[in-house]
């Protein structure tokens, strides 16, 4: 059912902003859907979008000069509530991977388990590489899963980022923890049982 | 070995760890609301399984409702389907739901803790960040994401890689007119808005150990403010006291046992903690904050802070101000203000209306402002009517309204209109937050009190009454 993840090369969106949460990634007032699908046309609403409905000519995901599958974005991204749409609307958008200095804990979890891979990397990194695909948009990354290693030959990058080796086994074959706590029930009962709960 | 008492609870809780991976973390009791759940019920369906232990999920709405006219059908059919889903899930899958309008109907973290749902040394989730308001009672309590949701509704258990631990200790007595919620603005100011991620935090000291279970809630609901999954503090005679006679908390000799236990719930004396930080409770005073994340505040007597240094901070920085319209160098202090705000998971409760009442009583609305009272559950509503608050209001010109998430996040009605400035006593002040365009200052009940009666950014401090 889910998608497996293989390795990615890609030119990148830059969101050099710092603190971006979740409010900004999706608004509140677009969380009532009762589906997964859909969010991706309300990514970055109040921001991409003016008052009246406009595409704001200067936000990065309206600049024709940006595409791509990779998200670049200033530190603590992510922060506030936890709400998982902004991982679906981050990956229904089309995204796959989001880099940055510094994810905040629910969100990074969130876009694991929605198949978006959060890439870390340290701060004076990511400071040249948002320059660099700013001033260049054709710029090409490359993300690979499999050897933890995200990659920019324009700028001599090539850093090793870390991933909780459950979750990289669990995007690189598609699996789900539900799937995976399904099968240890029994456990839980054995917990249950000898803690008298 | 010594441990903490985070280590405690998480390794009591511990069903399996997978090497190299997250522990499969057993979860005592979860919360749902109609935001965050109807996807997971979908996944649940789906895979044609039942929820694992029903009986530890409870369910309510409260972000999609409305504030006033309750008994009618909800006008916006989107949150109409959004909240009678969550019933139908919650019917379909026999799990307990307090309807909207019932007596045990709220914002489900100040429900939670009135039912005695909420107890010491519990494992507690919801999809909600602000879920980490139920470590006041010395239980590790954190928001989840939908997936997990799934999870837990399948398994009753969630994966999680085990955070670290913080320990903050506020030294002191706090000053008159400082409250719980200056508190929690005041070391997230001085951690930043994700100073504290990674961490569990512990709080400690005389000052936490000063304040009332409701304090204690406002205090660790804003711990995901600093990027904690939660916040706790351990159980002592005043969470004892809250939890006795609360309707789900056991009763007779199971009580006595079960209060055996949390009293004995504490980090052990010669634990060690990944971070340790130190806070003197002389130091803080009303705060407010500024900027567009809870970190960015300040004293309500001190001036808006220039800059950061970092080129990329500073861009941001400047962002929130333009956003704001505030200057460097200026006092808030005057600024004229549009909405008050009082309610929400943070300040909510029977004791945020008595502080806010303790300034208003007497004194009249300022013209210019609109002010929100939003009790945080239909008990709270219940006894602010009982207590005769609800005469002082109405004689100051207030209203007071039915309870919900309301203005805190613009899901529903209730919501600040672009460009209005508004003192909220809620927890985020994130650009739109309260709706699109919206300015919001985050401040304690004492403080908005203050701004709705003269209209203005007021020291509460100078409208005390003895």
């Amino acid at each position: 059912m889910k998608e497996k993840f293989t390795t990615i090369t890609s030119t990148c969106v830059p969101m050099p902003a710092e603190n971006i949460d979740t409010d900004r990634i999706i608004p509140a007032r677009f969380l009532k859907s009762t589906s997964r699908e859909g969010f991706g046309e309300k990514l970055f609403y109040d921001q991409r979008f003016d008052a009246d409905g406009n595409a704001v000519a200067d936000f990065p995901l309206n600049n024709p000069a940006y595409g791509g599958i990779i998200l670049v974005a200033g530190k603590n991204f992510g922060c506030g509530s936890s709400r998982e749409h902004a991982a679906w609307a981050i990956h229904d958008y089309g995204f796959r991977v989001v880099v940055s200095s510094f994810f905040a804990d629910i969100h990074k979890n969130n876009e694991l388990n929605s198949f978006v891979l959060p890439v870390t990397i340290p701060q004076d990194m990511l400071d040249k590489l948002l320059l660099a695909i700013t001033a260049d948009p054709s710029i090409q990354v490359i993300v690979d899963l499999e050897n933890q290693m995200i990659k920019c030959d324009a700028i001599g990058m090539e850093y090793k980022f870390d991933i909780n080796p459950y979750k990289k086994y669990c995007l690189l074959n598609g699996l789900d923890d539900v799937d995976y706590l399904l099968s240890r029930r029994d456990d839980v009962v054995a917990y249950e049982n000898k803690t008298n709960k | 070995m010594a441990k903490t008492l985070f280590d405690k609870i998480w390794d009591a809780h511990a069903v399996n760890t997978i090497s190299d991976g997250p522990t499969q973390l057993y979860i005592d009791r979860h919360y749902c609301h109609e935001v965050t759940t109807a996807q997971a019920f979908d996944g649940l369906r789906r895979r044609g399984i039942q929820v694992f232990r029903p009986e530890r999920t409870f369910c309510t709405p409260d972000h999609n409702v409305p504030t006033k006219d309750q008994h009618l059908p909800i006008a916006d059919p989107v949150s109409r389907n959004q909240v009678e889903t969550l019933e139908r899930n919650a019917k379909e899958f026999g799990l307990t739901y307090f309807p909207l309008g019932s007596e045990r109907n709220g914002i489900i973290h100040v429900i939670g803790p009135e039912n005695g749902l909420t107890l010491p040394g519990m494992t507690i989730v919801c999809g909600d960040s602000h879920t980490s308001t139920h470590g006041a009672f010395g239980s590790i309590a954190f928001g989840i994401g939908t997936s997990e949701v799934e999870m837990v509704l399948a398994s009753q258990c969630v994966l999680q890689t085990k955070p670290k631990t913080m320990r903050i200790t506020v030294d002191g007595k706090l000053a008159e007119g400082v409250t719980a919620k200056d508190v929690a603005l005041y070391i997230i100011s001085q951690l930043s808005t994700g100073g504290a991620t990674g961490y569990f935090v512990e709080y400690a000291g005389e000052a936490i150990r000063s304040l009332s279970m409701e304090g204690r809630m406002t205090l660790c609901n804003m711990s995901i403010e600093m990027g904690a999954r939660g916040g706790f503090v351990a159980p002592d005679e005043v969470t004892i006291e809250y939890c006795r006679n609360r309707s789900y908390a056991p009763k007779g000799a199971e009580w006595d046992k079960a209060v055996e236990y949390w009293l004995s719930l504490k980090s052990d004396d010669d634990a060690v903690f990944d971070r340790e930080i130190k806070f003197n409770a002389a130091d803080i005073k009303p705060r407010i904050t500024f900027g567009t994340n809870p970190g960015m505040g300040i004293a309500i007597d001190e001036k808006v802070p220039g800059a950061p240094a970092d080129a990329s901070a500073a861009a941001s920085f400047a962002d929130a101000l333009t956003y704001m319209g505030f200057e460097s160098g200026k006092s808030l202090l005057g600024e004229p203000v549009d909405y008050v705000f009082v309610g929400s998971c943070t300040n909510g409760r029977i004791e945020d209306f008595r502080d806010f009442a303790s300034i208003v009583k007497g004194r009249k609305k300022a013209d210019s402002v609109t002010v929100w009272l939003v009790p945080g559950s239909r008990a709270v509503e219940s006894q602010i009517r009982k207590e005769g608050l609800d005469r002082i209001f109405e004689e100051a010109g207030m209203e007071l309204r039915q309870p919900g998430c309301s203005a805190c996040l613009a899901m529903n009605p209730d919501k600040i209109p672009a460009g209005k400035l508004s003192v909220s006593t809620s927890n985020r002040n994130f650009e739109g937050r309260q709706g699109p365009g919206a300015r919001t200052i985050l401040a304690s009940p004492l403080t908005a009190a203050a701004a709705a009666v003269t209209g203005c950014i007021t020291d509460p401090r100078t409208l005390a009454t003895k």
